[in-house]
């Protein structure tokens, strides 16, 4: 059960494992895009800019070790998306997979739902422990046997076989998204899932795939009187009926579908009112909302803008509940990170299982975690130096004065390239997974 | 909806939260300064159009299919086509065929995660 969670209380991260190449030259490819567990928290997807997943398997906790976790290992990986060439718009269609969501498990097989800019295709990976054997006009390797040389009948066995686990395209959700889809979300009724680019977000069913409805729609009749887009959207964790949308201007809009088909008009607006006299240059941008995700409970949701998280109660729209600075010394940093383009970059944000710790990316490969109750913080870092198994992780610190304490970290010296925009949490457990630019750590709580 | 009724310790914090709010704008306003003397021409609706524009149209090439045909008759006379270092450039020779123009192929590699 998770404990009080990453603030600093009672519990310790500590290293666990590191997936992917040490080398520092990243290929593009290799940019992971996305992180998800499974609703048990067993299995890990990523996705990565070369439209391939990869899906790890957390391993049975041995009898030897039952301090350990199980650790996770490579259980199945295939080619989700390709590049592709859109001739009648000239528009290059990158295979990057922006998001896997997992359908809840029902039978033996595990399904995932992952998209790129314009597409979304349902996968399904089973396991084939047992093939058949002994057949009458095949031999072993396939070749057909001579029918004269048969002289007594059979019937085939199924026998053990070393396990395999494949992935196949079960669905293929194409043609619905003239703008980039930034949002997949499973609905609670497991029937059906939205996707949301830019400016629609649309309804499917998992079955169907030729057809899908529209049931947002911000794009204004004069696109130069285009003032915002829409940045993430999710379906509420258990009631089917609602679903919410952040905007690149910092509001976030609850719907309910039992309004009407279409529901442009929203049923709450949640904005927090900006005073005027801190208006500046940077303020729309920085306000975008990168991220929202309901908690478990469904009583509230979070939000991610540039600098800071905020949760919000869903019964109260006039502003958040909380708000957690994660890189507030950036402010005196915006004109270089809007030159070098780091101003845009979209983090992304995860509650743990209990609803009481909340944990986002900054760069320089830190990432935050913010304990709700406790009201405590803590800075850590994804990187090798701090890979020895079951090392604990030192909190970090940037200094923002002039007076830099030692093991602290001045914000001139902070790597920007090296981003932490991806992490997630396990369901039930302290385990968490964050993504760096091509590699995946897993830190576990020191049991 | 939310009560007004604020203690003396809460005045205080309303107070010191004031105060650093302050310093934060002066900060990013700072900044704004900074921007704007850099980039003088930065236009009068900063989150607005211009920049909605770019990332709607994220993705956008070119496809000329005169270029392209253009190209495709001096292929004969070539190898194999080059395409040019700058692979943003959309006209003439530079793009040559439509295998060019997925600038990326599919990653025919195994992930590393996996390795």
């Amino acid at each position: 059960m998770a404990g009080a969670g990453g603030g600093g209380n009672d519990v310790q991260w500590c290293f666990s494992q590191v997936k992917g190449a040490i080398d520092d030259d990243v290929a593009e490819a290799d940019i992971i895009s996305t992180v998800e567990f499974n609703h048990s928290g067993e299995l890990l997807a990523t996705g990565d800019k070369g439209g391939r997943v990869v899906i790890f398997q957390q391993e049975l906790e041995s009898k030897n070790q039952p301090q350990c976790r199980g650790e996770y290992n490579v259980y199945s990986t295939f080619q989700s998306h390709e590049p592709e060439f859109d001739y009648l718009k000239s528009l290059e269609i990158e295979e990057k997979i922006n998001k896997i969501r997992w359908l809840p498990q029902k039978n033996a097989a595990q399904f995932l739902l992952s998209t790129n800019d314009k597409t979304i295709k349902l996968w399904k990976i089973s396991e084939r422990d047992k093939r058949p054997e002994g057949y009458n006009l095949k031999e072993e390797d396939g070749r057909y046997r001579d029918p004269t040389t048969v002289t007594t009948l059979r019937v085939p066995v199924f026998q053990p076989m070393d396990l395999m686990v494949e992935a196949s395209p079960r669905r293929v959700f194409a043609n619905a998204h003239t703008y980039h889809i930034n949002s997949i979300s499973v609905n609670s009724d497991c029937e059906t899932y939205l996707s949301a680019d830019d400016l629609r977000i649309n309804l499917w069913n998992l079955e169907i795939t030729d057809r899908s409805f529209n049931i947002v729609d911000i794009k204004p009749v004069n696109m130069e009187e285009l003032t915002e887009v829409i940045t993430a959207a999710e379906f509420h964790p258990n009631q089917c009926n609602t679903f919410v949308y952040s905007s690149s201007k910092g509001t976030i809009r609850l719907c309910d579908m039992r309004a009407s088909a279409l529901c442009d008009q929203h049923s709450k607006l949640f904005e927090e009112p900006e005073d005027p006299s801190n208006r500046s240059f940077f303020s729309e941008i920085i306000s975008s909302i990168s991220d929202v995700k309901f908690s478990h409970s469904g009583r509230y949701m979070m939000t991610r803008d540039y600098l800071s998280v905020k949760i919000w109660d869903l019964n109260m729209e006039s502003r958040p509940v909380e708000t957690y600075q994660v890189h507030e010394y950036l402010r005196s940093k915006l004109c270089s990170l809007y030159e070098n383009d780091c101003i845009f970059d979209k983090f992304e944000c995860c509650w743990n299982g209990n609803d009481s710790v909340v944990m986002t990316g900054s760069y320089n490969n830190f990432f935050r975690m913010f304990d709700r109750g406790y009201r405590q913080d803590v800075t850590l870092e994804a990187s090798r130096e701090s890979s020895k198994p079951r090392s604990v992780l030192k909190p970090r610190k940037v200094c923002t004065g002039g007076k830099r304490k030692k093991d602290e970290i001045s914000v001139d010296s902070l790597d920007f390239n090296k981003k932490i925009l991806h992490t997630a949490w396990h369901p039930q457990d302290n385990i968490i997974a964050v993504a760096t630019t091509n590699n995946l750590y897993i830190f576990q709580d020191k049991l | 909806m939310s009560s007004e009724n604020l203690s003396d310790t809460q005045m205080e914090y309303e107070d010191e939260k004031q105060d650093s709010q302050e310093k934060n704008a002066n900060l990013v306003k700072g900044e704004e300064v900074k921007l704007k003397a850099k980039y003088p021409g930065l236009g009068q609706k900063p989150g607005g159009s211009d920049f909605l524009m770019k990332r709607l149209q994220k993705g956008q090439k070119y496809f000329d299919s005169g270029d392209y045909n253009m190209a495709k008759a001096k292929m004969k006379n070539k190898q194999l086509p080059v395409a040019g270092p700058d692979k943003n450039l959309v006209t003439g020779d530079h793009i040559p065929t439509p295998q060019d123009l997925p600038q990326r192929r599919s990653s025919l590699v195994t992930s590393k995660l996996a390795g």
